[in-house]
């Protein structure tokens, strides 16, 4: 009942092209993830301390982000966008696009982190003559990243694998390029079988630097 | 000098301190003790401005704590504040808990700020707990640093806030000797505690707080030989 043949001999000439993709897909995801991790901070701040239109805003950014699918949110900066005659380079729809998802995201998680520390934590550093600011860059922010760090690496893997949308705008990331190769040879299957294990691959070497990386952040 | 005029203090419409007048000279040892919920610990908490007041003022060496203008992080350096929950900051060592302020907000270099941080852990008896995360340190040790920390900025007043309460039974005694000892050395103290013993032993004034009011204030002997408010004989034969 099978009668196909595998054939990978195409797939491994286009292994640099695909790899090539590979590190245009890290990019684009470590790039949201700087972003993402920015404004999701700003948002995270503007929830716990502000009111207003301020507040609306983040909220609403955070309730999108969290609940739509990633994808619309994608076909939002892409087609949405280019309804209004606003048209974005692929790259820069799936970077905007995968900024506002995690962004949103991490939000929530900087919030928790934010609440998990007590307050007596700020009261003390003030009672030392520590300004406002000397207090959440050197007491709070230091705990609320080591709290947040795990979650933050996860969100940095969802990046990675949520980068993959970006073929259906165009984006001729990882998936892009993978689709494209094996629309023109329809050794589709093998195609998609070897880019899934660069995903893996990625993806364990995500983990694995951020492991190390715990075991230098945090002796404590 | 610190004095205190009038002292009200609202937490919304609780009214929690009823016109406190008290100055505490320099070099005294004040007590403060009384039930829970007498505004002891709130009143420490309007001294170094922690906590805003509606009525009345606090002056710390001639300035206003809560008046406009007044650097309140620049008088935070006198008032070193020592709390019930000791609030080690858990992500610095031991050292650095104590040479982080020195260095940040009076401008020490790293190396002076972690001379005198040493300096200060010897002086409580953690000479040899330098570089320990505070996870690694019993809660006696803990408040012991926080003690450090405190007298790091090189204060002329220290606040305590029920320093040993949260302490189990065994540690509370290294924590009061460590206490005792600043008392030796002439460090100026007001110390909110449920430690009768410290307070009749050590303290130059006791003043007896009841439901926002200093009902009762002189030397140990007298308020514990020969309370003179009613509030303050029964708080007295409840706690003994």
């Amino acid at each position: 009942m099978f009668d196909y043949n595998f054939h990978w001999r195409p797939v491994m000439k286009s292994l640099p092209d695909l790899l090539e993709a590979a590190m245009l897909t890290l990019q684009v995801a470590v790039l949201a993830m700087i972003l993402g991790i920015v404004i999701g901070l700003c948002l995270a701040l503007i929830r716990l301390h502000m009111r207003g239109p301020l507040l609306w805003l983040a909220s609403t950014w955070v309730e999108l982000a969290r609940n739509t699918p990633a994808l619309f949110q994608l076909f939002f900066f892409g087609f949405g966008l280019g309804s209004f005659g606003l048209h974005l380079s692929p790259y820069m729809i799936v970077l905007m696009g995968l900024t506002f998802n995690c962004a949103g995201y991490l939000a929530e998680n900087f919030r928790g982190g934010f609440q998990a520390i007590p307050d007596t934590q700020i009261r003390a550093s003030r009672s030392l003559g520590m300004n406002a600011w000397q207090a959440y860059t050197r007491i709070v922010i230091p705990q609320v990243f080591r709290i947040v760090y795990h979650p933050i690496t996860n969100q940095m893997v969802w990046a990675v694998l949520m980068s993959s949308l970006g073929m259906l705008v165009g984006f001729r990331e990882l998936s892009g390029e993978t689709q494209f190769f094996a629309s023109r040879t329809f050794r589709i299957f093998e195609y998609f079988a070897v880019t899934a294990v660069i995903y893996y691959v990625i993806v364990k070497l995500i983990l694995g630097a951020s492991r190390l990386l715990a075991t230098r952040l945090f002796r404590y | 000098m610190i004095e205190i005029h009038d002292l009200h203090k609202y937490f919304g419409s609780l009214h929690v301190l009823k016109g406190i007048d008290l100055n505490v000279e320099k070099g005294e040892v004040l007590s403060v003790i009384g039930a829970s919920g007498s505004g002891k610990s709130t009143l420490l908490y309007c001294i170094n401005g922690l906590e805003p007041v509606q009525q009345g003022k606090v002056v710390v060496d001639g300035t206003d704590v809560h008046a406009k203008g007044t650097d309140i992080n620049k008088l935070r350096q006198q008032l070193g504040m020592v709390f019930q929950q000791w609030n080690s900051f858990p992500h610095l060592t031991a050292l650095e808990n104590v040479a982080l302020a020195p260095k940040i907000v009076k401008g020490k270099s790293k190396a002076e700020a972690r001379e005198i941080a040493a300096q200060q852990l010897k002086h409580v008896g953690l000479g040899d707990k330098l570089d320990v995360y505070p996870s690694a340190l019993s809660g006696g040790q803990q408040q012991r640093l926080a003690i450090a920390r405190a007298l790091a900025m090189e204060p002329e007043y220290m606040l305590f806030d029920e320093a040993t309460s949260a302490l189990d039974p065994e540690l509370v005694g290294e924590v009061l000797e460590t206490m005792r000892m600043l008392a030796e050395e002439g460090m100026t103290m007001i110390c909110v505690t449920h430690e009768m013993g410290f307070a009749r032993d050590v303290s130059d004034r006791v003043a007896f707080f009841h439901q926002g009011v200093m009902e009762e204030i002189g030397p140990p002997e007298q308020i514990f030989g020969n309370p003179q408010s009613e509030h303050t004989q029964k708080f007295l034969a409840n706690v003994r």
